[in-house]
């Protein structure tokens, strides 16, 4: 176990096995209180699954998990904050409604005005949650994730499906709530999402961590000062999905 | 804690309230049958039937000339009390003790009692018998009487089994039950405030329809409103446990609907939701007895029929007591939050 007060969240030999398929084998990392900690991969590389035994959703077959050196239980709920890969909502409610129930699901609680301010959900208060877009709904779900002033914020794949402006307003949210304070691990599939928005990257396949460190010192290791020759005589710097091709053989999109 | 259960509670009597096709269904759904039910089947039964006070289960009509009559249907019958009930009720034509003397109980208002007694006379007219009259005034129980409760139980039944069970599994499903599970709310917590939700809106809307449906069609209360209420509550609770067995773990809602349909249909069918069991074998009303529908019905009708008091019910309370403690500890036990 990590002693260090810094170390917001470790994970500790997590394994997830079921019939027939080992989905997570043995992953370990730390995050550091207030950094954004990106979990990269394909989908299947065990991304999310990872990370629901770390939110506690979901079962380890082995393995443990730590929230400032505690195991993971009560405080880390009440701390914590979680928007899932795909979440409904009640049928019938309005945003408002929704975020009211959740904040009072919670003994630490956010303003939740400046939660509505900070996700730009102002106009949309009265909406059925069925009737919302792609971007509102995910900027419903971060809200809803943040009602409770999280320490700790966990993102699955939130830009998943969505246009690339409503992308690029989402990072800016996620720079915010880092902003004030707020830990935030994060799981996707778009390498420029995590150069932009994590201090440090896992790199998952297979349901194994093949590399881990910040985005800047693994590309350095790997690459140096080498470039990319692409055709017509151009050249360009190495990124993640070259250096995810390099360590697995295959596109992070596979 | 109170806080968390109030939270869902309301969350979830918000959607249920929202959801107009729902909220109409479970009002108009009973009404309609009372009503067409009322208006099929009050005031025609076709067939005449004479109550027998005998200790023997089948009437031997050889044994007095008026049991040979065609066309009627003899029924035994050992209690003369519960009997004379029946013809008080114009649910019996005429009771008859075969004496001798002959012996029988008409009920000078049902017209086809006079037919009956007529018919009496006119069998035993050439024995020179002796021929004791007695006769026993009362209103008809009408079929809206009888079935109302039956029709209340069993939208009762719906609404608890489907409005619970079918609902958690669908928040299973997609997904919502694993966002709770993020949060600080427990299942009990969770269950407490499912449990809840349903409790109130059943009762308000079973009330809103035994009112209305009482009011307009005047039907029979014996009994008193606090017992009735009482009974259609612990039913309510009872009824609702047993959603939760099935939504605690399956995770397809086509699953749930058979499992749910194999429950409803059995209980609707063997509880005397649309006609009594009284003639039916020991054995089927054994069976009868595992449903807790049957044990709402039964205390019911006692109330708003017999004027059953509270005490007389407890036994019927007691029953479903029992289940809804075995069917909530089965279901909590079992309970699971996630889909895998």
């Amino acid at each position: 176990m990590v002693d260090d007060p810094q170390v917001a969240l470790e994970a500790r030999g997590l394994v997830k096995r079921y019939p027939g398929v080992l989905a997570v084998d043995g992953v370990s990392f730390s995050v550091r209180e207030g950094t954004c900690f990106g979990l990269l991969g394909p989908n299947g590389a065990g991304k999310t699954t990872t990370v629901e035994m770390i939110e506690g959703v979901s079962r380890p077959t082995s393995g443990e998990v730590y929230y400032y050196g505690e195991i993971a239980g009560a405080r880390f709920r009440e701390e914590s904050g979680i928007q899932f890969q795909n979440t409904a909502l009640q049928d019938h409610i309005t945003v408002r409604e929704t975020l009211e129930m959740f904040h009072a699901l919670y003994e630490r609680r956010a303003d939740l005005e400046h939660v509505i301010e900070q996700c730009s959900l102002g106009d949309l208060l009265d909406r059925d949650n069925r009737k919302l877009s792609g971007g509102q709904r995910q900027r419903l779900l971060l809200a809803v994730a943040l009602v409770n002033r999280p320490r700790l914020v966990f993102l699955d794949e939130p830009t998943t499906g969505l246009d690339p402006q409503a992308r690029r307003n989402f990072w800016t949210l996620v720079q915010n709530i880092r902003a004030e304070g707020a830990t935030v691990v994060l799981t996707t599939h778009y390498m420029d999402e995590a150069q932009i928005l994590c201090d440090e990257i896992a790199i998952m396949d297979q349901g194994k961590i093949v590399r881990q460190g910040s985005p800047e010192a693994l590309l350095f290791a790997r690459y140096g000062d080498e470039m990319i020759n692409l055709p017509h005589g151009e050249i360009r710097r190495p990124n993640l999905e070259d250096l995810f091709l390099d360590l697995t053989g295959h596109s992070l999109r596979a | 804690m109170l806080r968390r259960i109030y939270a869902i509670f309301v969350s979830r009597n918000r959607e249920f309230l929202r959801d107009r096709a729902s909220l109409s269904w479970n009002l108009v759904l009973p009404v309609a049958l009372v009503f067409g039910l009322s208006f099929a089947f009050d005031g025609q039964r076709d067939e005449f039937t004479v109550g027998v006070l005998q200790e023997a289960a089948q009437v031997d009509p050889a044994a007095h000339p008026f049991f040979a009559t065609r066309y009627i249907e003899f029924v035994p019958y050992d209690d003369l009390a519960d009997a004379m009930l029946k013809v008080e009720r114009h649910q019996l034509d005429l009771l008859v003790d075969p004496g001798p003397p002959t012996r029988y109980w008409v009920n000078p208002e049902a017209a086809k009692g006079y037919f009956a007694e007529i018919a009496l006379l006119q069998a035993l007219g050439g024995t020179g018998d002796t021929v004791v009259k007695e006769q026993i005034s009362g209103d008809p129980i009408r079929y809206s009487d009888w079935v109302l409760p039956g029709i209340l139980g069993m939208n009762m039944m719906f609404s608890c089994l489907f409005g619970v069970g079918y609902v958690i599994v669908r928040y299973r499903k997609n997904g919502f039950l694993k966002r709770l599970l993020a949060t600080p709310l427990t299942a009990f917590e969770f269950i407490t405030a499912q449990v809840a939700s349903r409790m109130v809106l059943i009762m308000l809307i079973t009330s809103f329809v035994y009112t209305g449906t009482h009011l307009l069609l005047d039907t029979r209360m014996e009994g008193s409103y606090v017992t009735l209420f009482a009974v259609g509550l612990v039913g309510a609770v009872s009824m609702v446990s047993l959603g939760l067995i099935v939504s605690a773990r399956v995770t397809s809602e086509e699953l749930a609907g058979g499992l749910l349909n194999l429950i409803n249909w059995p209980m609707m069918m063997l509880s005397g939701v649309w006609f009594s069991l009284e003639g039916a074998g020991p054995t089927l009303q054994a069976i009868s007895k595992v449903f807790p529908l049957t044990h709402v019905l039964d205390a019911a009708r006692a109330v708003s029929l017999d004027g059953a008091t509270f005490v007389d019910v407890a036994p019927a309370l007691g029953a479903l007591v029992v289940q809804s403690a075995l069917f909530l500890a089965i279901g909590s036990a079992i309970f699971r939050w996630e889909q895998y």
